[in-house]
């Protein structure tokens, strides 16, 4: 039926998508090439827009690859129609990019630095959020996904690292959804762009090239709003997303010689969140620690420690220690004291076990 | 006009490099200071030699001259100074350098616009070439053309090679003294109108033809927008709505630009857009229905009276300019021969998102009207106070957008910029800006009384002598197509009808509490289903607190 909708050439108002971000997806297959994390997303965005001839890619400077390569080769392919620069606003790109997804389309709007997408906060938060829910669910603009690089990257300064995620956490519509490695990324992207709902999507721009794996070549999709534990353990419950999973994971190792076991979960989706999943594992170890770049005032830890007091609150054994950036703007020569690392996990975890 | 990224094809074959680099050339001439607008490669407007001077001059000096010989190395020298096309195909050279055409090196090109003779065609190349061959050889008349032209193309050789410099989007003639464009100029941009103030229509008016049964609805929806907003009006002060916002002065700009449109065309309105659901076909009660908020309302009781929004007549929920621009890319790349409208007023060309959709619609170059209700007033904030520009027209073109201002208060004048807009939005695949200048007689909305900030005379003049719908009640009765008696039989029923339907709307139930919840995502999501829980709980614990129209 959405085939012959879009045949007499009318919007489709519900979506024709696939499916929803709920449903069960298969596990992608093991076997694949050791690619990085820029090259995992380039691949999801080529069979994205191979399988949807009405899928766009469009940014600053996207055309010739992007300042991350991650849209290389795409323009070649498929054609400046549909692979293409947009103009330097990013209250422009959104607002494009929402009215080519009302219009049925997938719209892959790339902002190029996380830093830079709050001109087009009103779009995402007070458009694109509400524009099923507003119109009674006579429009929809599902078909928006926004890929942005966010996070530390060594030298980046204010307007280079920031961790914006927690600001679009409090808007209900949206997805907010970040990958932790290059398998991650393809599935949860292709995940994203095909979910009938605006998502965006952060990649840690940190891992673009330092975090290699093996990625499957085919189209795979890893659901949303799905959590994992990526390590079991027994004594406490480390929480975390993005490039800092791989410093909780630094710390589990450490904590492990001291004989501390840590159990590790991946939020991957951060709103819808996957609060049962967090609740079992609490049920089970009894303490929790959240980690994140952000500052930690107001920082998406809050929410999930939150959340688990009210859920756990007689099962807990010590508070739940959020290890997170400092309130302040992320710095230059102090990042190493700002960031979340690995030293302050451990003493939070020995901590939190010892209370 | 083709796909500008095509392949030109050359005239005499030489091997154009259709690329984003610059090519230079060895040629005994700086090549580089070449005349602009003779080189290639070029867009679907092609200049010829001729275009570079007075087509009628040119004739006047050949006839004249009767007394010269041939002298082809005269015309070889004219040759190259033009764009040596033979004089390199003869010395085996390339073309020259163009940048002209060329700009951001991304290939994308932009021509000029400017007067090309009537064989501006790619076979009127050969044409030339072949002609001034002939001419030369066979022709006595032919030195003074071939004088006239190394005259007026060394004058333009030396200009362009003293006074024009390459940068990144073309050529440019540079000054040496300062010359800061004005910020306005003396005279405000003009303003199309067809209809006097009795609704006559003027003697050099042009517009586009309207037959009666169109003229007929357009003035019948108007009063019926009249009406609609008088008696929802009441309903707001009688406190049976919440909230109402009136488009009273407008209504031409309401019904006579969706009457332009074909139900094809997207909507992306503001707010004072309703005329433009009623020309579609939204009735009475559903309007009525939206503004009671009951579960007939499509919203489904979740926004303010008057968001309306109808996906069956391609009318967007009350939404954003730039949503437009998207939404007619679309449009151009499924191929479709319809556009996209969008719907702001003065105020609105002050907010960013305004200036984002006009750059990326000419960038982009998509099929959208930005039509500007330049109503005099943002609230309490005059124009005086919005913008210092020639309004919001000439904003247009300083993105690259055709722009027109235009007398809101006239239908037909509305009714013709939109149409022909929309028919050069569609053929030229590119965003066209109408200014329709009005006046907003109503106060902005329920919520305020704008006579704290403007005279009361200033309004009645507007209401009285300025009233697009008496206007053009006179241009159609003049036309035998309207009475008195029709016109009271119309409003009658119109009224009657619109308290029906608001009697009804006012007994409809409202939405069920579930609708809360739904279309925030597609499906409703785990703590959703959890806060509806634990509401429903609430609920029966304390169902004196909640309101008891919206069922449980």
């Amino acid at each position: 039926m959405a085939m012959a909708l879009r045949a007499l050439g009318r919007r489709i108002s519900h979506s024709d998508r696939f499916f929803s971000s709920l449903s069960e997806a298969a596990k992608p297959p093991s076997d694949g090439k050791l690619i990085n994390l820029f090259t995992a997303i380039n691949q999801a965005l080529h069979i994205a827009l191979d399988t949807d001839p009405r899928s766009y890619v469009f940014g600053e400077d996207v055309r010739f690859g992007g300042v991350f390569r991650c849209t290389t080769g795409l323009t070649d392919k498929f054609g400046r129609d549909r692979v293409f620069n947009t103009p330097l606003c990013e209250q422009g790109i959104i607002g494009f990019a929402i009215g080519l997804a009302a219009m049925g389309n997938r719209a892959i709007a790339e902002i190029q630095f996380a830093d830079y997408i709050y001109p087009a906060f009103d779009q995402i938060v007070n458009e694109a959020a509400k524009f099923r829910y507003r119109s009674g669910n006579e429009f929809n603009c599902g078909g928006l996904t926004v890929r942005s690089p966010y996070g530390a990257v060594g030298h980046g300064g204010h307007y280079h690292s920031q961790s914006p995620e927690s600001f679009f956490c409090h808007v209900p519509g949206l997805k907010v959804v970040i990958p932790r490695s290059p398998r991650q990324a393809k599935g949860l992207l292709l995940s994203c762009i095909r979910d009938p709902n605006p998502v965006i999507f952060f990649e840690p721009k940190l891992l673009y090239r330092l975090s290699v794996e093996e990625v499957p070549e085919d189209d795979y999709m890893l659901p949303l709003s799905e959590a994992e534990v990526i390590r079991q353990g027994s004594d406490i419950t480390l929480i975390g997303w993005g490039a800092q999973l791989s410093i909780l994971e630094q710390a589990c190792d450490a904590a492990a010689k001291e004989g501390i076991s840590c159990e590790l979960i991946d939020l991957k989706t951060l709103i819808p969140w996957d609060k049962e999943t967090v609740e079992s594992s609490v049920r089970k170890t009894g303490k929790l620690l959240i980690s994140h770049e952000a500052p930690v005032t107001g920082g998406f830890g809050a929410e999930i420690s939150a959340s688990i007091v009210e859920r756990c609150f007689l099962r807990l054994e010590a508070p739940i220690a959020r290890v997170c950036g400092l309130d302040t703007p992320f710095p230059l020569v102090y990042e190493q004291f700002y960031l979340p690392t690995m030293n302050k996990i451990l003493d939070a975890i020995k901590a939190t076990v010892k209370y | 006009m083709g796909d500008i990224s095509a392949p030109d094809t050359d005239v005499i074959n030489c091997s154009t490099p259709h690329n984003d680099k610059i090519t230079t050339l060895h040629y005994p001439f700086t090549l580089s200071a070449l005349p602009n607008n003779h080189n290639f490669p070029r867009n679907d407007k092609t200049t010829t030699q001729f275009s570079s001077h007075n087509s009628s001059l040119f004739w006047i000096t050949r006839g004249l001259s009767l007394h010269f010989l041939p002298l082809p190395p005269l015309f070889l020298i004219s040759d190259f100074l033009h764009n040596g096309r033979l004089a390199r195909e003869i010395l085996h050279l390339g073309p020259p350098s163009g940048k002209d055409v060329v700009d951001d090196f991304s290939g994308r090109r932009r021509m000029p616009e400017f007067d090309t003779p009537p064989w501006n065609l790619e076979s009127g190349r050969h044409c030339v070439v072949s002609i001034r061959l002939v001419l030369v050889l066979y022709d006595p008349c032919h030195l003074s053309v071939i004088l006239y032209d190394v005259l007026s193309n060394s004058m333009r050789f030396y200009k362009e090679l003293m006074l024009a410099l390459d940068f990144p989007g073309g050529k440019v003639m540079f000054v040496p003294e300062m010359n800061f464009l004005p910020g306005s100029t003396s005279e405000r941009i003009n303003c199309y109108r067809v209809l006097d103030d009795n609704g006559q229509t003027f003697s050099k008016s042009k517009f586009q033809e309207l037959s009666k049964e169109d003229a007929v609805k357009m003035y019948t929806d108007m009063v019926t927008l009249q009406v609609m907003d008088t008696i929802f009006y009441e309903a707001q002060r009688q406190g049976r709505i919440s909230f109402y916002l009136t488009s009273i002065g407008e209504e031409a700009i309401n019904v006579a630009s969706a009457a332009a449109l074909t139900i094809d065309d997207i909507v992306f309105p503001q707010y004072r857009e309703p005329g433009v659901l009623l020309w579609r076909g939204f009735t009475l009660q559903e309007f009525a229905n939206q503004c009671f908020g009951n579960k007939l309302d499509y919203g489904k009781g979740r926004q303010m009276p008057i968001h309306y929004g109808s996906n069956r007549l391609n009318y967007y929920t009350v939404t954003q300019i730039p949503h437009a621009v998207g939404a007619a890319y679309s449009l151009k790349m499924d191929g479709k021969k319809a556009c996209t409208i969008t719907y702001f007023g003065d105020g609105g060309t002050s907010e960013g998102d305004f200036h984002a959709a006009l750059n990326f619609a000419a960038v982009m170059e998509v099929p959208v009207i930005f039509f500007c209700r330049n109503n005099g007033w943002a609230i309490s904030t005059p124009t005086t106070e919005q913008f210092r520009s020639d309004g919001a027209v000439v904003r247009g073109q300083a993105y690259g957008i055709h722009s027109i201002r235009i007398d809101g208060n006239d239908a037909l004048a509305v009714y013709s910029a939109v149409h022909a807009a929309r028919e050069m939005a569609i053929r030229e695949s590119r965003p066209i800006l109408i200014e329709a200048l009005t006046y907003r007689v109503g106060h902005h909305s329920t919520s305020d009384d704008s006579t704290k900030y403007r005279s009361t005379d200033e309004i009645e003049h507007w209401r009285t002598a300025r009233d697009p719908v008496s206007k053009f009640r006179k241009w159609v009765e003049g036309n035998g197509w309207w009475s008195d008696v029709a016109e009271e039989e119309h409003r009658n029923n119109t009224r009657k009808e619109l308290l029906r339907a608001i009697q009804m709307a006012e007994r409809t139930q409202k939405p069920s509490l579930s609708e809360l919840f739904t279309d925030v995502y597609d499906q409703v999501p785990r703590n959703l289903q959890e806060q509806e829980r634990t509401l429903r709980e609430i609920i029966k614990k304390n169902s004196n607190d909640y309101p008891s129209d919206v069922p449980v």
